[in-house]
């Protein structure tokens, strides 16, 4: 990292060498109109661990989350610059696919948002678009990815029933099958728990447990303990600015900026 | 900045600890007295507060479990608890020790003066010094000041060992076997001072974690020392704040 020359006050930052990255974020700002949402964001996920985004609200880490798999080009007042790789490519390079990209980073999302189709087909959904069409192969992927999420045993009698009559929390983790059976490198969540009861929410954290074996997932939450719980990696974020990342323990035993300490110990946010 | 309960509730804790604190040092202060002075009247009073201590001791660990359970506390507040479950613990084992030397008084109070005790009010007035200044560290966060507590439980140690060498002398008088027991049992108050010295460093190995989050156990005093100079020299030593 270049020694910052500049007079203006810099705010403290702390973060860790991550030795093996999927997803490294250089000198990333983001603007919505004149206000700019995200400051100079330097950052590396580690393949296939669990980070968590925390901070209080508006302090950037949804943006930035959206910005992994360029979910903030819908938005036509946002301007990005810096660079975003993902194993390597520049995802906002003009002639990087998107369509490419959600296959390889699939998103959850806070509320969750099944088809009105069949538990089948929503899990098979996203094989289809992609002109798969091959029983076998989606039997295949329906199954793996019901049974990666933790909701086979659940659901594999009822394949062909509405998937709107599950539980809310039975449709977070039929969402995370979904994003699955693509075979994504990262899974995006936003929230993923926030809409469910705690016994819901202790299901989908234990399928996050059990996905970092195969997948790299980067999680968005106010629940800090739920931080604390589920994720290998934790990055604080505070008015638009990444401010301290570490190891999960060393951030809740003994964070090294008392910004993050004040935060995760709940005196200001 | 929110102002919250929680806050209090800990500071709470932290005076009551402070204050059982208090009641410890002045334990071990009587118990030193009631040898030296063969002064009777003590022992029962330190007898009597020991009691207290105990209990004291088991209104504070809930008052920590309880916190635990309902607050889920983190970094600074976690090691807080954490660090006067262990104070705590150490402060309990302090005041057996003052309650085993009162004990030891019982006994020698009622025999001739072996001899004049000098080293033993030192160790004492070590012991004491230490303990008070670990529970000053305690409240003011100060790693500094724990680290040099640490440092001087080497000296309770000599101390130890050279009543141990004098006293020996009487043990291998033949000539002397009415001495025995009293030597016996000076050695064992000898004994008694140190352990609270070992305690107490515990309470400044405890700080050192509350501060730094470094557990910092199992050190002889050269570490410590090694430590200090390294803490001058480097002003941004881990778990510093500028801020604070």
């Amino acid at each position: 990292m270049s020694e910052l020359q500049s007079s203006r006050v810099v705010p403290e930052t702390a973060t860790v060498e991550i030795e093996d990255s999927i997803i490294e974020v250089e000198n990333l700002n983001l603007h919505y109109g004149d206000a700019q949402a995200l400051y100079d964001i330097r950052m590396q996920i580690p393949k296939r661990q669990v980070m968590a985004f925390i901070g209080p609200s508006g302090c950037g880490k949804s943006t930035l989350l959206r910005c992994l798999n360029r979910l903030n080009d819908l938005i036509e007042s946002v301007r990005i610059s810096g660079t975003v790789k993902v194993g390597g490519d520049d995802i906002y390079a003009s002639d990087y696919d998107v369509i490419e990209l959600r296959q390889r980073i699939g998103m959850v999302f806070q509320k969750s948002n099944p088809f009105p189709k069949s538990i089948y087909e929503n899990v098979a959904y996203g094989l289809r678009i992609t002109g798969e069409s091959r029983r076998p192969v989606l039997d295949e992927a329906v199954e793996r990815s019901l049974k990666a999420a933790a909701l086979w045993e659940e659901v594999k009698d009822r394949l062909k029933d509405n998937s709107l009559g599950l539980s809310g929390g039975q449709q977070q983790r039929l969402c995370i099958a979904r994003a699955l059976a693509v075979e994504p490198e990262v899974i995006l969540m936003d929230e993923p728990c926030s809409a469910l009861d705690p016994i819901a929410t202790g299901r989908v954290e234990e399928t996050i447990a059990s996905l970092k074996e195969h997948y790299t997932i980067v999680i968005v939450t106010h629940n800090l303990q739920q931080a604390s719980r589920v994720s290998t990696h934790t990055a604080f974020f505070y008015l638009g600015r990444l401010v301290e990342v570490d190891g999960t323990e060393r951030m809740f035993t003994n964070p090294r900026l008392k910004q993050t300490e004040d935060y995760v110990t709940g005196r200001f946010g | 900045m929110v102002e919250r309960r929680f806050e209090h509730q800990l500071d709470d804790l932290k005076e009551e600890l402070l204050k059982m604190g208090g009641a410890v040092e002045e334990s071990i202060a009587q118990s030193v007295h009631a040898l030296v002075e063969r002064d009777d009247a003590l022992i029962g009073v330190v007898i009597d507060g020991g009691k207290k201590i105990d209990e004291w001791e088991v209104f504070i660990e809930e008052e920590c479990l309880k916190l635990l359970a309902t607050q889920q506390p983190v970094a600074r507040d976690l090691r807080l608890i954490a660090t006067m479950i262990k104070i705590n613990k150490d402060l309990e084992r302090i005041n057996d020790e003052a309650v085993n030397i009162v004990q030891r008084a019982q006994v020698l109070n009622t025999m001739p003066l072996l001899k004049p005790l000098i080293d033993i009010p030192r160790m004492a007035q070590l012991a004491q010094g230490m303990l008070k200044d670990a529970l000053d560290a305690f409240v003011n966060r100060d790693v500094n000041l724990a680290r040099d507590v640490c440092k001087r439980d080497e000296q309770l140690d000599l101390l130890r060992d050279q009543i141990f060498r004098e006293l020996l002398t009487y043990l291998q008088d033949k000539s002397a076997a009415d001495t025995v027991d009293r030597a016996i049992y000076l050695i064992l108050v000898s004994r008694h001072l140190e352990r609270i010295g070992d305690n107490t460093s515990n309470v400044a190995e405890n700080v050192v974690y509350m501060v730094e989050g470094r557990i910092v156990r199992h050190q002889k005093a050269e570490w410590w020392e090694a430590e200090e100079k390294k803490g001058e020299q480097d002003s941004t030593y881990s778990g510093k704040r500028s801020d604070e």
